[in-house]
Order: C-alpha cells, then sequence, then structure tokens
C-alpha cells in the first residue's frame, strides 16, 4: 500500500465512525435544521475536501467535465436539497470505491510486472583477473562475464568454460532446462541451474534478448486494440453527454410536474455515473494481462490489436521448413547414373561448399570431409533453382528439375519421397541425392489443436517438390497444400487466400523468419517461430513463438480469445449496468447509492474479471 | 527522438487519457503516449527539438490537466 492509500484509508475509517456516530445521536436526540447540517458537514468534509478542492482547481485550469467535479457537484447538490446523510454517504462509498480501484489496479500492475520480472540487476564482470560487479548497461562487446549457478543471464553471450543447464522458463515457457557446453550460445533472461559459467559476451546488454523482450512488451501497449480505441472515443462525449442529460432530466420533468426537488435528486445520480473509469481503466487492463499471459507461455505479442486479431484467426498458413518439420536434411539416398555413389555425393558437396542453404549443409554433413576450397570456383546461386559451379574445372549443376530442364540433361525423377538434388556436368545427368525433412513431433497435434478451436483453413506453402509438399500435409492432415513456389510466390498464394476468406476472419501467417519478411508483413497477423532469440524473427513479426513448437500457436490463440472475452465482458457489464441506472434516472426511480455502486462498484469488479485475462492455464 | 517518463500518482485511467490527449497537441510532439497500467508517458519529438525545453512545456501541461501526478524527469 502507498502512502497515498495509506492515508485515504484513515480518512475513510475517520469520516465512517463520525458517520455512524452522527447517524446514532440523531435517532435519540433531536436537533434543529442547521444543526443537522453543521453535524453531517464534519465528516463530508474530512471525506470530501480534497475533492471538492481538486474540482475548485480544476475549473481554474478550464478542466470542467473531470471526476472531482462531478462529484462535487452531485453532492453539493444533495446538500442544498436537503438529503445530508445521502451527501456524505455518496462521497464516502466513491472514495472508497476510489480506494479499492487503486489498490486493485496497482496489485495487478506489479504481478503483471512480475510475470515480466526478467531484467538482471548486474553482471559479473571479469576485469584484470578479479571479478566485479556492475550494472549490465556498462559490460562491453567480448568482455568475460562469470554466471553462478542461481543468477540470470544478463548480456547475450558464448560459453567460454563450464558445463550447466539453463532454464529458459522465463523466455519460452518451457519446463525442461536445456544443457550448455563451451562454444555454446546463452541467451539472457535464462537462469543459470547447476554450474558456474563463464561467457564472452556477443552483444551490449542494449541488444541483448532480454532487453529486446522487455522492450517490445513494454511498448506492445501502444498499439491499442480496435476495442481500447472505441472506449477512447467513447469516453470523450459519454461524459458530457450524460451532464447534459442531467440538466435536461432536472428541468424538463419539472416544468410539468413541478416536482422540481425529486428531478433535481434524479439529475445527480446522473452526475455520479457519468464517469467513464470502469472501461477506460478495465478493457485495456484485460489486453495487456493478456500480453502477460502470453508472455508467460513464450509467446511475445507486439501489440494489444495484434492479440486481438488473432482471437479471430480463422485461415492459418504455414511454412513448411523449420515451422512444421524440423528444419534439418538427411540425405536418405543417392542414385547414381555415372560415378559411385561417394563421387556423386562429393561432387553435389563441393558444389555446394559456398551455400547457406539448409540442404546444402545436409550435403556437406552427409560427405563428412572437410571441402577444399581451391577445387570449387566461379559458384552462382540460382535462386528456386540450385547451385552452378566449377568443381576440379568443370562446371556442375547441382539443384531441381527446373535447373536440369535449363540445363537441358535427360534426368528422371526419383521414386523416394523427399526433396531431391539432380546433379549434372555440361550435358550429361550423374544422378540424383534424395534428402528428407523430418516432420516435427508436435507438429500434427497443432494442427489439430487448431482446428478444435475453430480455425476453418490450414494451409502450408513450401518452395519444395509436391510430392514432398503432399506427403507432409496429408500426415499432418492440413486442408491445402502449395508447394514449388518461390519466395514471391508465396506472397501471391497469401494474397489469394485473403480474398479467400470471409469479412472480419484474419489470415495468420506462421514462418521461421527466414526469407519470408515478405508474407509475413503482408498477412494480417506475422507469426514467426524463431530459433530461441532469432533477432530476425523478433524484428519481421507481429507475434513471435519464443520456441520452434507449432502446439504453442493454438495455445495462444486460446489466450487471445479469453483475453478478448474478458473485455467484451467488461464493456457490456459496465455499459448495461449505467445504461439501466441512467434509465432509472429517467422513470424517476434511481437513488444516488445506486449511482455509486454503478460507478465505483462496477468499475472494481470490471478491473477484478481484467486481471483474470493475466492467468495462464 | 523518443524518450520514457515515469510517472507517480497517476490515479485514473481517464485522467491519463487526457493528459495524453494535451501533450500530442504540443507543438514539437510527433507523438505520445500516455500508459496508465505501465505509469509511464512516452514522447517522441521531431529531430532538432530542444528536449529539455519541451519537457517543461510538457510537465505545465500536464500540471493543468492532473495536477497530482508528477513526471519523473531523469
Amino acid at each position: 500500500m502507498s502512502k497515498k492509500q495509506k492515508k485515504t484509508l484513515g480518512r475513510i475509517v475517520a469520516a465512517g465512525v463520525l458517520f455512524v456516530a452522527i447517524i446514532a445521536v440523531l435517532a435519540f436526540v433531536s436537533v434543529p435544521g442547521w444543526g443537522e447540517l453543521a453535524l453531517y458537514l464534519v465528516p463530508y468534509f474530512v471525506i470530501g475536501g480534497d475533492i471538492l478542492w481538486k474540482a475548485l482547481r480544476n475549473i481554474v485550469h478550464g478542466q470542467v467535465f473531470d471526476e472531482n467535479f462531478l462529484m462535487a457537484l452531485a453532492t453539493v447538490g444533495a446538500i442544498v436539497i436537503g438529503e445530508y446523510p445521502e451527501a456524505v454517504f455518496v462521497m464516502l462509498f466513491y472514495q472508497v470505491g476510489e480506494f479499492f480501484q487503486s489498490w486493485a489496479v496497482g496489485k495487478s500492475r506489479a504481478s503483471i510486472a512480475a510475470l515480466m520480472d526478467i531484467r538482471p540487476d548486474s553482471a559479473n564482470v571479469e576485469r584484470d583477473g578479479e571479478v566485479t560487479e556492475v550494472d549490465p548497461d556498462e559490460v562491453a562487446v567480448g568482455e568475460t562475464i562469470v554466471i553462478r549457478p542461481g543468477e540470470r543471464v544478463p548480456i547475450d553471450g558464448v560459453v567460454l568454460e563450464g558445463n550447466s543447464s539453463l532454464n529458459t522458463a522465463a523466455l519460452t515457457g518451457e519446463a525442461l532446462p536445456r544443457d550448455v557446453e563451451p562454444g555454446g550460445d546463452v541467451i539472457s533472461g535464462c537462469v543459470n541451474l547447476t554450474g558456474l559459467l563463464r561467457v564472452r559476451t556477443t552483444k551490449e546488454f542494449g541488444e541483448s534478448t532480454v532487453a529486446k523482450i522487455l522492450d517490445l512488451v513494454e511498448n506492445s501497449t501502444a498499439k491499442k486494440a480496435r476495442k481500447e480505441q472505441f472506449i477512447t472515443r467513447f469516453a470523450k462525449w459519454y461524459t458530457p453527454a450524460v451532464v447534459i442529460g442531467a440538466a435536461a432530466l432536472a428541468v424538463i420533468p419539472s416544468l410539468f410536474d413541478g416536482a422540481w426537488s425529486k428531478w433535481v435528486y434524479q439529475a445527480l445520480t446522473f452526475l455520479v455515473i457519468s464517469c467513464p473509469c470502469a472501461l477506460v481503466i478495465s478493457v485495456p487492463l484485460s489486453f495487456f494481462g493478456g500480453i502477460g499471459a502470453e508472455s508467460r507461455i513464450g509467446v511475445l505479442v507486439k501489440g494489444s490489436n495484434y492479440l486481438e486479431a488473432l482471437a479471430k484467426a480463422e485461415t492459418i498458413v504455414f511454412d513448411k521448413t523449420g515451422t512444421l518439420t524440423r528444419g534439418v536434411f538427411n540425405v536418405t539416398a543417392i542414385h547414381p547414373e555415372k560415378y559411385t555413389e561417394a563421387q556423386l555425393l562429393e561432387t553435389a558437396a563441393l558444389a555446394e561448399s559456398w551455400s547457406s542453404h539448409p540442404i546444402a549443409r545436409s550435403l556437406r554433413d552427409a560427405y563428412n570431409h572437410d571441402v577444399d576450397d581451391s577445387r570449387v570456383g566461379n559458384v552462382a546461386e540460382i535462386a528456386g533453382r540450385g547451385v552452378k559451379a566449377d568443381v576440379d574445372g568443370v562446371t556442375v549443376y547441382v539443384g531441381n528439375e527446373k535447373l536440369m530442364a535449363d540445363c537441358g540433361v535427360d534426368w528422371h525423377p526419383c521414386h523416394k519421397v523427399g526433396t531431391t538434388v539432380h546433379v549434372a556436368v555440361e550435358g550429361e545427368y550423374l544422378g540424383h541425392i534424395v534428402i528428407s525433412d523430418e516432420v516435427k513431433p508436435d507438429a500434427a497435434e497443432a494442427i489439430r489443436a487448431l482446428k478444435t478451436a475453430g480455425v476453418k483453413r490450414t494451409v502450408m506453402l513450401t518452395g519444395d517438390a509436391p510430392a514432398v509438399g503432399e506427403a507432409v500435409g496429408k500426415e499432418l492432415g492440413l486442408d491445402e497444400v502449395h508447394a514449388g513456389l518461390l519466395p514471391a510466390d508465396k506472397v501471391d498464394q497469401v494474397e489469394k487466400l485473403l480474398e479467400k476468406k470471409s469479412p472480419g476472419g484474419i489470415l495468420c501467417f506462421v514462418g521461421d523468419g527466414i526469407n519470408d519478411a515478405p508474407v509475413l508483413s503482408r498477412s494480417d497477423v506475422g507469426i514467426a517461430m524463431g530459433e530461441l532469440g532469432s533477432d530476425a524473427a523478433i524484428e519481421a513479426a507481429d507475434v513471435v513463438l519464443m520456441d520452434d513448437k507449432p502446439s504453442k500457436l493454438a495455445q495462444a490463440i486460446a489466450v487471445a480469445r479469453r483475453t478478448v472475452a474478458i473485455a467484451n465482458q467488461n464493456i457490456v457489464f459496465a455499459l448495461g449496468v449505467k445504461a439501466i441506472i441512467l434509465l432509472m434516472g429517467v422513470m424517476g426511480r434511481a437513488n444516488m447509492w445506486l449511482g455509486v455502486f454503478a460507478d465505483v462498484g462496477v468499475s472494481v469488479i470490471a478491473i477484478l474479471n481484467a486481471t483474470r485475462a493475466m492467468k495462464t492455464y | 527522438m523518443k524518450k520514457k517518463f515515469d510517472l507517480i500518482d497517476l490515479d485514473c485511467a481517464n485522467c491519463a487519457a487526457k493528459m495524453e490527449d494535451a501533450v500530442s497537441k504540443l507543438p514539437g510532439v510527433t507523438a505520445a503516449s500516455v500508459s496508465f497500467i505501465q505509469q509511464k508517458m512516452t514522447i517522441e519529438a521531431a529531430d532538432g527539438v530542444d528536449f529539455d525545453a519541451l519537457m517543461k512545456e510538457v510537465v505545465k501541461t500536464c500540471k493543468k490537466v492532473e495536477p497530482d501526478c508528477e513526471i519523473v524527469l531523469k
């Protein structure tokens, strides 16, 4: 509890005791009207003095429709028409509500903050043989830091010495620890569990994963959901409208029936409920809680608007390699036409020696010898086709069917399912190598979970051969598979799918963040499945799955839906209660006690409801 | 240039919205946002604007809108 809250609580108790005492005294002793007023004014000023003062000060500053002013006007009005206990009670209850509201908001803010409390306080840096504790900001790239068991990794780096396991739960929501050894990367935000590590930093603190994630989550509230924008716009005209309504209610019916004090009292009730605070707090709080809950399961959402969109996911488009499959290729068959198997593999591996493509890597892995660079020259990558290179002075073509067709050799397809890499030299077909990728263990379950969650269409796009794409699609139960696509074709496919979706439906694209940037930005929600801490993924996408599990997607959608449902409940509840009381006022049946409940009571309930959004199950 | 400031005793969400509105309208400010939940104000100003002088204006404006809330200038 803050100092200010304690002070308010003291005033509430004092005023409450006084109020009850006065009612008790007046039940036995009769005092003249002015005496009664004087008595009630004591607790009134104890509890409401600051509000009257603020109201006055704000009017001087030109802030008229301010909640202090409205409360002051409502209670002073009540005193003028002789409803003294009413005035004190309304003020008292208003303060109780405000107090509880500030406490509840403070509490949920604190628990959201704790949810994201992954900021390391210090780093132990080794300088001139001595270990000193410094602010992580002061550590330069290339310095050596020491991380003891139980400490949080402050800065991204490479392990120099020591073996340990790291708890990555704060980043990925994954309970299983990850083992590290010398030469391995460590990512800031993880907790070192077992052994002492000496780490050479590879980034500054500000560029490290933990700082980036914190920055991203903190800024996520800046991108407002449509519901939040609606609330802000609504709040702007709601208060003046209710005040004008109150003025009309005080005057118009009174002109007909002459019951001035009755209608003025009804109008004062209007004023009590004219603050839109319940809505203005609870809707953004729901979204913020939802973003907090997502980050706890290892899903970073870059804005409330994306959370809102995720809840309406209708079509989900997956990239294949690295997203639904592991992205690790293994050579599964070698079918030479001319050479021996080893020779064919050697030729292909040499030609691909400069390429960073996963297929090239797997060829080199299978070859498993050091590549002699002097044997390779004139390397040219041909997008969507393969590679052309001079090996031992002979031009070699390594790639897919299109490349073979281009160089006019007599090739033939392979009966085995997988990615077929054809090899040819100047006009002559040498044979092919089959490489296959493994489907991720949770991919099939992920697709099933999405279908259960009501996603209408699941699509896979791949640059791979149709046979491979279809085999994976069948295994996972996808609705559509489009294979043999170049990066530009993927954008076209996404555009076609965007046209097909229903109005208001959302298309999500899930990729591994590599070569996906155009598709990620073209789709409604771009989701990157980044290998933990991959910069490209964090930058390019709207939503980042911090580990490589596609099954996280269905969980993320469930959290998003619950968040939107809570925000909707709050909007309907707060507006509904206020509307009912306004209506009762128009019929001459409202009272101030109800009005105060509609204002602060509803706020508190809505805030408590909003805090449900940050829970994860 | 973009800077972030902590806010103390920002009590009501509607006041936060009003502060955001008022600060956004100041000359030199390209974007402003006040987060009630994080109790933070983010101000983005055009290049070449004297930020310290601008912050004085911001503090003055906020005092008018919400006198109880204090902006922590670092």
